[in-house]
């Protein structure tokens, strides 16, 4: 079976690692020149944090997002499975009692347990909930790792290269746009994410501290050498722009209410994109002829990646297969 | 209910922001029965036309779409978003708040009176967003707003009526004009109390979106609404201090 993937960012990459390992024929383009800021996967979080995204999400999220941290494990180095943290200032503590009765496979722990796991977060919060079975990633690094597995199994990546200009190997294309399907996925929207990377001497966490915040949650994941990834806003616009002044302000008091010496810290990029999503927010398998489109993995890319491409390989090897998040149109599930 | 010329059935009003998921909104206002919705333009979506999709998901649900000013601090901002709502919603109608505190979220009263005349004169028809304050309430309607939308708490609060002497007071001054409580409702009983004192409709946004179930809330809410409103309209009993028993004593039987 020869299979053409379309976009190379975490949905495509995944896939295309599924399918070769599958024994298919893979070939991947993408019409970005390389693995960047067009690129949505480029601004990722990378925490790998199921059971916290249950606050808000639903629940396929939680129970797919479960085979992501072994799916990533055998497929790039540094998975690091130090669980994460969830914090609330003083003033929101009965966010924090909210967050710990609608998720699960946390465990509260008090100042003192906190110190132990981060001693930087030593006398900041009186309480915290750790889920310890969560982990991170770099995406930026984890991208890479997958670009060079499949370098090694010969899998060819063609940036630069759109469908119309690519004469199409494969005798199935898969569809992994992400926004940019919206020409042919009517019911795809773009919530806008901003996301900062802060560089801040002598402050050290060893896992995400994910900071309650009203209107949205607010994540810090350590990068290493003093980088943080600070992340991310969620807005109903489809706008790939700048960030926004609000949005900088409402990252940056975030970080600052986990430490205050992230006031210090350096700001090293800003970066602002649409996330694709349907209106349940959740990720849909959609075969359009010899086209299957893999799209709406929303806040949820590296979380979801490695469960849609199960999904994905499972409906090409035998195609009367209907994968769960497989249908037409998901506006008849939400309606009924 | 009749606000602005239109008859409307429903007594719930809901906002449309921080929901799980379009989806789950959409299945909320379904379950609420409410016949009005608010959009905020300014910061769901930048205050520009990029928040098209959602607009166009919101439309599809078939309500009224009543868009908002939320997040606005000056006259000169509430009514540059309210114009840009009217092309964007193709309404005249716009919910306006001016935000004088950050902290409270508490309106501005001075400049919510002069951006309620402003956008009056200019054709549209505000549902203001202000404080229990009567000399407030008698400045709107003078500024040409039909109906009122008191506050029962800070925005997001869901500290319920915290001055019900002063929405009382508001309710039998105001006899004609629909007020609205907006605001700091936190559960169905809220609702229920707002109804019972007279309020001709409730506005509520945090209580159902974040809600652990947003469509059971909704639902939830849609039962107390109606029930305030019966109890309203069947004259309840008055409270008194002594004990009244409901079974008469005389001629029960003494056995001693």
């Amino acid at each position: 079976m020869n299979v053409t993937v379309v976009g190379a960012g975490v949905a495509g990459l995944t896939i295309a690692t599924e399918l070769n390992r599958r024994g298919c024929k893979v070939d991947v383009i993408d019409r970005a020149p390389g693995f960047g800021r067009d690129t949505c996967s480029w601004y990722a979080g990378g925490m790998l944090a199921p059971w916290c995204e249950g606050d808000t999400a639903e629940e396929p999220v939680v129970r797919l997002g479960q085979e992501a941290i072994g799916w990533w494990r055998q497929h790039v180095p540094d998975v690091i499975e130090n669980g994460s943290l969830v914090v609330a200032p003083s003033r929101d503590a009965g966010e924090l009692a909210r967050f710990a009765r609608r998720t699960e496979a946390h465990r509260t722990i008090d100042a003192e347990q906190l110190a132990e796991l981060e001693p930087d977060l030593q006398g900041r919060f009186r309480q915290a909930l750790f889920f310890d079975a969560e982990a991170h990633i770099d995406p930026r690094k984890a991208i890479a790792a997958l670009r060079e597995n499949l370098a090694a199994s010969d899998v060819a990546i063609a940036y630069n290269t759109s469908l119309e200009s690519h004469a199409v190997s494969g005798s199935i294309v898969v569809d992994t746009r992400g926004f940019a399907a919206r020409d042919v996925l009517k019911d795809l929207r773009g919530v806008k994410g901003e996301m900062l990377v802060l560089k801040a001497e002598g402050i050290e966490f060893s896992r995400p501290i994910r900071l309650l915040h009203p209107r949205w949650p607010v994540y810090l994941v350590p990068r290493g050498n003093g980088h943080f990834m600070v992340g991310a806003t969620q807005i109903e616009a489809e706008d790939r722009g700048r960030i926004t002044a609000r949005g900088m302000v409402d990252l940056l008091n975030a970080a600052y209410a986990v430490h205050p010496a992230f006031a210090e810290a350096e700001i090293v990029e800003t970066g602002a994109d649409v996330r694709p999503a349907f209106p349940d927010n959740l990720p849909r398998l959609r075969w359009h002829g010899r086209t299957l489109h893999v799209n709406g993995l929303f806040r949820h890319g590296f979380l979801l990646a490695p469960a849609c491409a199960r999904m994905a390989a499972d409906a090409i090897a035998s195609p009367g297969h209907k994968p769960e998040l497989m249908d037409e149109d998901h506006r008849e599930r939400s309606i009924a | 209910m009749q606000v602005y010329g239109v008859d409307i059935g429903s007594r719930l009003l809901l906002g449309t922001a921080q929901y799980p998921s379009p989806a789950i909104l959409g299945d909320a206002v379904r379950a609420s029965g409410a016949e009005i919705v608010t959009v905020s333009l300014r910061r769901e979506s930048g205050g520009n036309q990029h928040g098209q999709a959602f607009w166009n998901l919101i439309r599809d649900m078939g309500v009224r779409v009543l868009p908002n000013t939320a997040g606005c601090h000056s006259v000169k901002e509430a009514v540059t978003t309210a114009q840009m709502a009217r092309e964007v919603f193709d309404t005249s109608w716009i919910k306006l708040e001016v935000i004088g505190d950050n902290d409270t979220l508490c309106p501005n009263v001075l400049d919510l009176v002069q951006a309620a005349r402003l956008l009056s004169d200019d054709g549209f028809d505000v549902f203001p967003y202000t404080t229990d304050d009567l000399v407030v309430a008698e400045r709107l309607l003078e500024a040409g707003c039909r109906v009122l939308m008191p506050w029962g708490a800070p925005i997001g609060t869901g500290l319920g009526l915290n001055n019900v002497y002063g929405l009382r007071s508001m309710r039998a001054h105001f006899p004609d004009v629909p007020l609205i409580v907006d605001a700091g409702i936190g559960l169905p009983s809220h609702a229920a109390h707002a109804m019972e004192l007279g309020f001709d409709a409730v506005l509520l946004n945090t209580a159902v979106a974040k809600a652990g179930d947003p469509v059971m809330m909704a639902s939830a809410f849609a039962k107390a609404v109606e029930a305030g409103t019966l109890a309203r309209s069947a004259d309840p009993m008055e409270a008194r201090d002594m004990a009244s028993p409901s079974t008469p004593v005389l001629g029960k039987a003494s056995l001693g």
